[in-house]
């Protein structure tokens, strides 16, 4: 009886020891200190989740991402230090990825990552690190597809002037600008009249700036960052075909939205993750572009888009990614 | 800047100007009535904030423009209650009690918003209201008379507030709680109702300027005041606490505003210009308003709690 017992014992021991081997194995396997080893994902942005703009952009980027993870949101926070002090408090909580969406948070980032080595920051739009291990940048190259609605807006515009309603002159709003202004010249547009607000979030400015380019014979228009809402109902009040950027915007304007650049983040941030995985927490700079998909122009089939000007944006977008078109930046 | 001085620039941009100087002169009147009883309310932009949000919200729900406005009314009513007991009753400290208003005014509607609408949507706007007969005038019908029925109600509120406050026994007797409160009370004047119905006119009309405010846009967006009622605060002082003078001081705001945005779309002042133009509305409406506003004082038991002890 012991001697038959003495085999199963030991069976079951070097079982038990395979399992707990396994499991250890499984552990440094996950990517993630969530449940299951879902990588806890945290995003720190300016303006609301749902601004169908910026914001929006990054925390629909996080939900298409291929792999489990938790997502955590602190968003609004347009006084930095209110920022600062989320962006700290995930890393104290052990969130794996910290992405803070803004330019204007990078002061606070280069105090806050050194102290959290194992953490990896995400931070943008930026062209650099600042030097840190532990941060990813990331930067959308908005010109690229600025240049493709500036070429959209000069094909539809009957008296050849063009309206831009911009925010602050900082970051990606002016690339996208620059693009689109230079897609416009170079495709007949006689004048593009920006203006720029002053401000991300005042969505009364924007509309008042877009009823302005109304009066100065403006035809067709865009602008970019979250108070754009403002410029858009203006000009879905006036019939005036709208170009959007950093997210969808037809369903402000089903009708006259013609295309929008969406930013895919999920594109730089699955790059980002598999380099974690790796053991590259940080320190590398991502662009989106619309050679590597990470920009898209998504065009509305509620706006009787002429094909002639369809066939001029395809040959824009081919003309960026293959190079042979310069959007100036 | 030739092209600026053509008429149809011009007429834009006036109207450009009173159609930003509305949401302010609606909050800044409804101040002025409630400091002229003593009582200071920082909370205004919240209350703006959550009244925009229900007139959104109620117009998104039934398509109509004046349930959204009532809902307004109403929002700015409840909050002017909340902050009454605060301030009467609790006798709490004015300034403080403003700012916690503010602060509920903008998370709640903040939260309401991601709630119960989340992406923005966009509802119906005001329509234009052509004045009889005065619409018609060349260019100053256009200008002035082709505007939405806030923007008139606004500036009719200004002689009706003037009218409120100078002849009227209620009028009489907000002065009086705002000047002396104990003499009032020895004469009778219960400074309580008083001061609870200034507050509840004042919070009524920041209900309507954020009525105003996003059913003029069309939209509505978290922060959508971005401290307009803090402005608006600001001109009752800069207006000497008269309904002319922050109309004046409302006006000017609007239309340096109003020029700035024009002269920005017709690249009289160049891209590279903009972050000192941004500045310019502010600065020009202090400097002037500092120089030409007829010297007031403050109404004496501003901010004060009133106590029969």
């Amino acid at each position: 009886m012991n001697q038959s017992k003495r085999p199963a014992l030991k069976l079951l021991l070097a079982l038990l020891a395979f399992v707990m081997v396994a499991a250890a194995c499984g552990d440094s396997d996950t990517e993630g200190s969530g449940e299951d080893g879902a990588l806890r994902i945290a995003i720190v942005a300016p303006s609301a989740s749902d601004d169908l703009a910026f914001t929006q952009s990054m925390v629909d980027a996080v939900n298409a991402l291929d792999r489990p993870f938790e997502l955590e949101i602190t968003d609004g926070t347009f006084v930095v230090e209110d920022a600062a002090a989320a962006i700290r408090g995930y890393a104290e909580d052990g969130v794996d990825i910290v992405i803070a969406h803004g330019t204007q948070y990078g002061g606070s980032l280069a105090e806050i990552a050194p102290d959290f080595p194992e953490t990896t920051f995400v931070w943008g739009t930026s062209t650099d690190t600042q030097g840190l291990d532990n941060v990813f940048a990331y930067n959308p190259a908005a010109d690229e597809g600025g240049y493709v609605n500036g070429v959209l807006a000069a094909g539809i515009s009957e008296s050849g002037v063009i309206g831009v309603v911009g925010p602050i002159e900082a970051g990606d709003a002016v690339t996208y600008i620059g693009g689109f202004e230079a897609g416009a010249l170079a495709s007949g547009a006689s004048s593009v009249n920006i203006t720029y607000t002053g401000s991300f979030g005042d969505v009364t400015l924007a509309s008042e700036a877009a009823q302005a380019h109304l009066t100065n014979g403006v035809d067709v228009m865009t602008g970019t960052a979250q108070m754009v809402v403002g410029a858009v109902s203006v000009a879905t009040a006036n019939d005036i075909p709208w170009l959007a950027t950093q997210a969808d915007q037809t369903s402000l304007s089903p009708g006259l939205v013609v295309a929008s650049q969406v930013y895919r983040w999920e594109v730089v941030l699955e790059e980002m993750l598999d380099l974690r995985a790796d053991g590259t927490v940080g320190g590398q700079v991502f662009e989106l572009t619309l050679e590597n998909g990470g920009l898209v122009i998504e065009f509305n089939d509620g706006f009787d888009l002429p094909s002639e000007v369809r066939d001029a944006a395809d040959a824009a977008i081919e003309g960026i990614k293959d190079g042979s078109i310069d959007t100036g930046f | 800047m030739g092209d600026f001085f053509t008429a149809s620039v011009l007429v834009a941009t006036i109207a450009s100007g009173v159609r930003l100087a509305t949401p302010y002169l609606l909050a800044g009147l409804g101040e002025t009535i409630g400091q002229k009883s003593g009582v200071l309310n920082l909370g205004v932009d919240g209350v703006m904030q959550l009244s925009a949000f229900f007139a959104y919200y109620t117009v998104l729900k039934t398509g109509n423009l004046w349930y959204g406005s009532l809902a307004a009314i109403g929002v700015g009513l409840v909050m002017g209650l909340i902050y009454a007991v605060i301030t009467i009753e609790f006798e709490a400290t004015q300034g403080i009690s403003g700012i916690g208003i503010f602060i509920l005014g903008l998370g709640l509607s903040d939260l309401l918003f991601r709630e119960l609408v989340g992406t923005p949507k966009p509802i119906r706007r005001l329509p234009s209201v052509d004045i009889p007969l005065l619409s018609d005038i060349p260019k100053v019908g256009e200008a002035l008379f082709q505007h939405n029925l806030l923007t008139y109600t606004a500036f009719v509120f200004v002689p009706l507030s003037v009218l409120l406050l100078s002849r009227t026994t209620f009028g009489l007797n907000v002065r009086a709680v705002g000047e002396n409160p104990h003499a009032a009370d020895s004469l009778g004047v219960s400074v309580e109702r008083t001061r609870y119905a200034a507050i509840l006119i004042g919070n009524a009309m920041a209900g309507l300027a954020g009525a105003a405010l996003v059913l003029g846009l069309g939209i509505f967006q978290p922060n959508l005041t971005q401290g307009l009622g803090f402005i608006a605060v600001a001109l009752v002082y800069f207006g000497s606490w008269r309904p002319a003078g922050v109309m004046a001081g409302a006006l000017l705001y609007g239309m340096v505003n109003a020029t700035v945005l024009q002269w920005k779309a017709l690249n009289i002042i160049p891209v590279s210009g903009s972050v000192l133009a941004n500045m310019a509305p502010a600065v020009i409406t202090i400097v002037a308003l500092a120089f030409l506003a007829r010297r007031g004082s403050a109404p004496a038991a501003l901010s004060q709690p009133f106590s029969r002890h």
